[in-house]
């Protein structure tokens, strides 16, 4: 009974499943064991809340706890209401701010990954390049920062570009600018405290690619009379192209829903989509409208999310 | 010609680095600073460190984060040893692309959305089996969700490179499977526990968006205090917890890294040398 499975399981056919040895870990049971738990406890606590989030975003706001309407009612002599409530999502429409800090959570995140992959691609690339010792204390360097706080870093970075701050000094003092430029509370502080936040996470998938990279192309490829920068955008860019799409949506993605970078870097214009559901839920108390916008942005995130499980799950397999 | 390229991309990753490195050192500097004006260097002095004594409120925050990262990266380890385990060693099973995704996907998942639909859950919970109530117990189980699925991707690359030729010879020797995973092979992926176990732990601790959303109104962790200090302005006081953070968690890492670095080291030359051996 075990010895076929066993044997489909396996990776590798030159190692026919001994008669000792049983499928898996344990058996049929173990194996269910090992699966089980982790698959149980994501579907309940991950998957299973959005599926409530779509809910609630039907019900209306109600002065109880918690604040919003039952969709399914049980009325006297066991009669069932159903209320579907689709006035959050006319509202979404109705009122300017949810467009528009919808459009702008696009082109902030779509410009912070544009920026990020401008820096961040010539440092894999550096890193890639580096001898194998160097290149483990550079990797070293780059993922550091993501192990620290990243609610410190974003102070930090505003201690540095807040109006009396040190970039600010530094730019005076050489000259480049008279008067102190008013960085802080604007577009591209938001842009700079995205590109500094997760900047790691561009260049690990982009020196992943990189470094297996087969130089002999670019060697033959100069043979042949290319120049380099030919042979950058025909032979290297087309290769690290999944590690540009993982790096993308790694830094795209958390990036549209992005809340502490835009409310302690950003000024009240600039309204991301993140801010927006913090204040519905916070400060007004709506949790359906909250709802609906997080359904909204799921929407939005949907294909970049599956792009980006696609070209993950590919990898994955590849290696496994 | 490739000399030139070079060149530049080394001096985009200095200029790089110095932009992750500079805003960090200038804080850590700042923290040091006897003038409660940031702007203005009073000279130096520790007294922020001696007032983050006396600040009950941080304190207290502290601990509970400590807490809430000491259960959720325990939880997540384990979390993301049953499910890499899981990946790796059964090729097809009913879930298996369910179980990938799900742990892909809290990876790129804005908090923001993670954070509301897990509250919606806790509280559509709660209603219905009065379980769990908003506090530590919400905060660890989202905790675990995010950081599991770090430490489940990390422990996965790890034991897909692990030679499973060991483990079936201590299972021709009579081992249990599971005698023979817990020894054989749990050694060697141990580096990936240590290091999933230590993010899992930075990241919880550092978290304020999710906790912000699951928490009750009672607790209230470090970055949620942080958070809303902050969001005043910046404080002399802060920058001397924030340079604590920073210094013991660079500190953890950095040391981590070099201790796995050489056992493993060791563990090669092991393996190396028990190779060399005649077969006999």
């Amino acid at each position: 009974m075990n010895a076929p499975s066993s044997a489909h399981e396996r990776s590798a056919p030159a190692d026919p499943p001994g008669p000792r040895h049983r499928s898996g870990l344990t058996g049929r049971l173990g194996r269910w064991l090992i699966v089980l738990p982790p698959l149980v406890f994501l579907v309940v606590f991950f998957l299973v809340p959005f599926a409530f989030a779509f809910k609630i975003s039907f019900a209306q706001t109600a002065v109880r706890i918690p604040p919003f309407t039952d969709l399914i009612t049980v009325g006297s002599g066991g009669v069932f209401g159903l209320s579907f409530n689709l006035g959050n999502y006319a509202y979404l429409f109705t009122d300017d701010v949810y467009a528009i800090s919808y459009l702008y959570s696009i082109k902030t995140a779509f410009f912070s990954t544009i920026l990020c992959l401008l820096l961040g691609y010539p440092m894999a690339y550096a890193i890639a390049r580096s001898p194998k010792a160097t290149q483990n204390i550079l990797l070293l360097v780059i993922i550091l920062p993501f192990w620290t706080s990243f609610l410190l870093r974003v102070y930090a970075l505003e201690g540095i570009i807040r109006d009396g701050g040190l970039l600010n000094t530094a730019l005076q003092w050489l000259g480049i600018v008279h008067h102190p430029v008013k960085i802080m509370r604007t577009t591209f502080a938001v842009y700079l405290g995205i590109v500094y936040s997760y900047l790691p996470f561009m260049i690990l998938p982009l020196f992943a690619t990189l470094e297996k990279l087969d130089h002999s192309l670019l060697e033959a490829s100069a043979d042949l009379g290319s120049p380099p920068w030919k042979s950058f955008f025909d032979i290297t860019l087309p290769l690290s192209m999944p590690g540009v799409i993982a790096g993308s949506m790694l830094v795209f993605i958390p990036a549209i829903g992005e809340f502490v970078i835009p409310s302690l870097l950003g000024g009240p214009d600039n309204l991301m989509i993140g801010r927006v559901l913090w204040d519905e839920f916070f400060n007004n108390h709506d949790w359906p409208v909250a709802s609906t916008v997080a359904v909204a942005v799921l929407v939005l995130l949907a294909g970049p999310i599956a792009l980006y499980q696609h070209y993950n799950v590919r990898e994955m397999e590849h290696y496994g | 010609m490739r000399s030139g390229r070079l060149s530049f991309s080394f001096t985009m990753l200095m200029i790089g680095i110095a932009f992750l490195y500079v805003p960090m050192l200038v804080l850590i500097g700042y923290s040091f600073n006897a003038s409660p004006l940031v702007s203005v260097w009073g000279g130096f002095s520790v007294k922020w460190y001696g007032s983050l004594l006396h600040n009950r409120q941080l304190l207290d925050a502290a601990l509970l984060s400590l807490e809430i990262a000491l259960l959720s990266s325990t939880g997540a380890v384990i979390l993301g040893l049953l499910a890499a385990t899981a990946l790796v060693r059964f090729r097809q099973f009913r879930g298996r692309l369910l179980l990938t995704g799900m742990i892909n996907a809290p990876l790129v998942m804005p908090e923001i959305i993670t954070g509301i639909t897990q509250l919606l859950l806790f509280v559509s919970m709660a209603q219905m089996f009065g379980w769990p109530h908003r506090g530590l117990t919400t905060i660890v189980i989202s905790h675990v969700v995010f950081c599991g699925a770090y430490a489940a991707v990390t422990i996965q690359s790890r034991l897909i490179t692990v030679d499973r030729s060991l483990e079936e010879a201590a299972r021709d020797l009579g081992s249990t499977p599971l005698r023979a995973f817990w020894d054989v092979t749990l050694p060697m992926i141990m580096p990936a526990l240590a290091s999933s176990w230590l993010l899992s732990f930075t990241l919880s601790l550092d978290d304020l968006v999710i906790s912000s959303f699951v928490s009750g109104p009672s607790a209230s962790t470090l970055p949620m205090v942080i958070y809303s200090k902050v969001k005043l302005g910046v404080t002399p006081e802060i920058n001397a917890l924030a340079t604590l953070i920073i210094v013991a968690v660079g500190a953890c890492v950095v040391f981590a890294g070099y201790t796995m670095r050489r056992a493993e080291r060791q563990r090669d030359q092991e393996m190396q040398a028990a190779y060399r051996q005649p077969a006999g």
